[in-house]
């Protein structure tokens, strides 16, 4: 069967690009992918830009394939992927806001990372000097009898990260929700270009701190591709353990603020302590509640998981003992129940849309998982499954996550059953390198994508692109006609990164 | 003689009401704390918070008119007359000859009608929001109580409390399914008008689903601190009216000397905190209930209220 890539018009493969295969293509070949993603034959995973070119990461629909296609734009314009493809919209904004490419039929022009609070624009293409002063944002415009606009954000009643909402709503009813991101926008892609691999490592792992793990991983799996480094298997297995307990303290996270924010602080009492304990294991068993800088290019920091799993063996078998009665709690609490079920549905047509990942993709039927398909070490050695919900709402998110938790207990059992001996890390000899890697990474709220070009011994570009970019604008969609006060349960549901999405 | 004893009494029922206020709230918040395993404030907590609001400048909103100056007095102000009507520790206070149970209803009715006042008069968003959703679990909680006054009066004989509470204290009344009903009602409405989970959560951080807290976002310095305390009085009141009604006893009577009254200020005492304990139980037990649930919650109330008075006019042992 042929694959994508080769049915494209004017295709010119490129080498160097592992482990999936990268092509240049005209105007065509892009419009053509760009049709592909519209009939559902392809789902896109990522767009992102530089100097003089865009690239697109997209998943065939039949065979999981995945593929680069690239655009050559030395005229600083291309066309324009949302004109036919909604969900690539923020993304090629964003395009426009970091490097000035201008996505030709973009049917949204307003900027979206660049607040015009920078003291230049396009500050990762051609520079030029910055807005003398900062011109409003034209939100969307919703008209009707007795509607109003609720502003909320950037910043908020507790300590949450910077995001605005923009309500318009009949009474209590949500007509239309309008996000705006970036203000937690740190520049990482403009820090990665030139970093040195150690450096560029660090900052990858600090894009999204809940997800941390995920993304030094993804990280990692690019440049061990780019370079064709192989990873000892002890290196593997331990980064698998750590990136399901940051799973596992994740999800409980999650429950308990989901159940907080229907203000039932009990289930999020006994969540934090499970989370707690999760936190106090990596610890001591990573030397990092949060696993930081525990994942490198080559395999895994050096020194840790010294003194074996007999604190992960504890922590699971207090989970196993806690968690099927807080379980049971959720089920059992009717007036919990009553505001998790039917609250906030995402259409499964949107979500296969959008390529949703995670817990937002798995509630509403799309069976999509990083670490299932394409896969990657060791999650081809061990059984799992991929809890899949079809009701889409508050209540499927939740129990997505609830699931994920028991397969990530029974994924960890496994893991240090079958930890081999050996050793933790591959050199990498940095000199003269170069090549081009993508990674594909199952983080807890979904794919984490990591493309990197490392040439002369140093990064010249990498891009991470978190799942949140493809959840966000659903959460627009699930709000609609809920009510204004059910917003903060849907968005806990969702729990979408503003660190990630915002770079 | 006998009417400085009296004023003493008023004046020293105002003054514990005032000062015991913070605690029960701190006390409230104590427990929930340990319910879930935190170690939670200090019950003084409250009392500092107070006295840090006490000492920091006010900030206005420039929309601000002087209504929403006014308003932290004005509430502050009806909220305290209102509990000094209510008999906590002993009965025929002197202030309770002058105002009856509508009285109390109004008078928080109408410290309510300013605090929303205020909600819109700076004209943000989450005012607008807090003053409607107040609004309107006012409009269904106020004619449930008034339904439960009536069914109380009809049993007692009276509207003034110090006669319900000595006549609920006598042998006459014995058990009655209307007294029970009405209690439940009572119960469901002094959560609603106190803000409490399941209608409202006094301690959300979440300004999208805020009723009381979206009202009073823009207070600060010493407007919050009075509209804090206010909220504290008017849990003590509900707590105070619920205990004065329902559960009389040890409440000192106008013959009682200083034995009988210090006996009737430990058993207070005493009611508020099963009182404090119970509400932090509940609260911890239950979710909060989706906006629009709450008029089938007050509804709910309502018909308890209702059926009591009904069945009051059916049987007069019922």
């Amino acid at each position: 069967m042929p694959g994508l890539i080769d049915t494209l018009p004017g295709a010119r493969r490129v080498e160097a690009h592992r482990p999936w295969p990268r092509v240049v293509v005209g105007e065509e070949g892009w419009q053509f992918t760009a049709r592909q993603l519209v009939d559902g034959q392809a789902t896109l995973l990522g767009l992102w830009g530089e100097a003089g070119a865009v690239h697109m990461a997209i998943l065939a629909a039949p065979t999981n394939e995945i593929a680069v296609v690239t655009c050559e734009c030395p005229g600083g314009e291309f066309p324009s992927v949302s004109a036919l493809h909604p969900p690539a919209m923020r993304l090629e904004r964003a395009i426009a806001s970091l490097y000035g490419l201008q996505p030709i039929g973009l049917p949204d022009t307003r900027p979206w990372l660049d607040h015009g609070c920078w003291d230049v624009t396009h500050p990762l293409g051609e520079r030029g000097a910055g807005p003398s002063e900062r011109m409003p944002y034209a939100f969307l415009l919703a008209e009707g009898d007795g509607l109003h606009q609720i502003p909320v954000g950037p910043v908020h009643a507790g300590i949450i990260e910077p995001g605005h909402f923009r309500f318009t709503a009949n009474g209590e009813t949500v007509v239309r929700l309008e996000q705006r991101l970036g203000y937690v926008h740190k520049g990482i892609e403009s820090l990665m270009a030139g970093a040195t691999l150690e450096k560029a490592a660090q900052l990858a792992g600090r894009t999204s701190g809940d997800s941390t793990v995920a993304y030094a991983l993804a990280f990692a799996h690019a440049v061990e591709a780019a370079l064709e480094v192989t990873v000892p298997p002890r290196a593997i297995y331990l980064r698998a353990l750590m990136a399901e307990l940051e799973r596992l303290a994740n999800h409980f996270g999650d429950i308990g603020a989901i159940c907080n924010d229907a203000s039932f602080s009990l289930m999020h009492a006994q969540c934090s302590i499970l989370r707690e304990r999760v936190l106090r294991a990596a610890n001591s068993c990573f030397g990092h509640r949060l696993m930081m800088d525990r994942i490198v290019p080559g395999g895994v920091a050096d020194g840790i998981f010294l003194h074996g799993s007999a604190d992960i063996q504890m922590l699971l078998a207090e989970i196993r003992r806690i968690f099927p009665a807080l379980i049971e709690l959720y089920d059992n609490t009717a007036s919990l129940q009553d505001r998790t079920v039917t609250t906030g549905i995402v259409q499964p047509s949107l979500v296969r849309q959008f390529g949703a990942g995670g817990y937002v993709g798995r509630a509403s039927g799309r069976a999509f998982d990083a670490r299932r398909a394409p896969g990657y070490a060791p999650y081809d050695q061990l059984t799992f499954d991929v809890p899949v919900f079809e009701g889409g709402d508050v209540n499927a998110r939740v129990w997505v996550r609830i699931r994920e938790v028991e397969q990530s207990l029974s994924l960890i059992d496994q893991i240090v059953d079958r930890l081999p001996d050996g050793p933790m890390r591959t050199g990498i000899d940095m000199a003269g390198a170069k090549g081009e890697g993508l990674g594909l990474v199952e983080a807890f709220r979904g794919d984490v994508l990591a493309w990197v070009r490392i040439d002369g011994g140093h990064i010249a570009r990498c891009h991470l692109r978190d799942a949140s970019w493809f959840q966000w604008p659903l959460l627009e969609a699930a709000i609609e006609g809920n009510i204004v006060a059910d917003f903060p349960l849907c968005n806990k549901s969702f729990n979408c990164s503003y660190s990630g999405h915002d770079l | 003689m006998a009417v400085i004893v009296d004023v003493a009494i008023q004046g020293a029922q105002m003054l514990l009401v005032l000062l015991l206020s913070p605690l029960l709230t701190g006390f409230v918040r104590k427990i929930k704390a340990r319910l879930v395993r935190r170690q939670g404030p200090p019950l003084l907590q409250p009392y500092r918070d107070l006295i840090r609001l006490m000492r920091k400048d006010v900030v206005l909103a420039q929309s601000a008119s002087w209504l929403f100056r006014v308003v932290p007095y004005l509430v502050f102000a009806t909220t305290w007359v209102a509990l000094s009507l209510v008999p906590t520790f002993r009965t025929g206070l002197l202030f309770s000859w002058s105002a009856d149970l509508i009285a109390i209803i109004a008078l928080l009715g109408s410290a309510r009608f300013f605090l929303a006042l205020a909600g819109l008069d700076v004209g943000t968003s989450f005012g607008g929001i807090g003053s409607s959703r107040e609004v309107m679990i006012a409009s269904l909680a106020e004619p449930a109580m008034l339904m439960i006054v009536f069914m109380l009066a009809l049993i007692a004989g009276s509207t003034q409390l110090s006669t319900m509470s000595a006549f609920m204290n006598s042998s006459e009344v014995g058990l009655r399914v209307s007294l029970g009903l009405g209690l439940i009602a009572l119960i469901m409405v002094a959560i609603a008008e106190n803000a409490r989970i399941p209608v409202d959560n006094p301690a959300t951080h979440l300004e999208l689903t805020m009723v009381h807290e979206a009202m009073i976002l823009e207070y600060s310095g010493r407007h919050l601190a009075l509209i804090e305390l206010s909220a504290s009085l008017k849990l003590l009141l509900y707590v105070s009216l619920i205990a004065c009604l329902f559960a009389p006893w040890g409440m000192g009577t106008t013959e009682a000397g200083p034995q009988a009254l210090a006996i009737g200020a430990l058993t207070y005492i005493g009611k508020l905190a099963v009182g404090g304990f119970l509400l932090a139980m509940f609260e911890t037990a239950i979710a909060k209930m989706r906006v629009f649930r709450v008029p089938e919650f007050l509804g709910a109330a309502l018909m308890l209220a209702l059926l009591a008075t009904l069945l009051r006019f059916v049987s007069r042992s019922f």
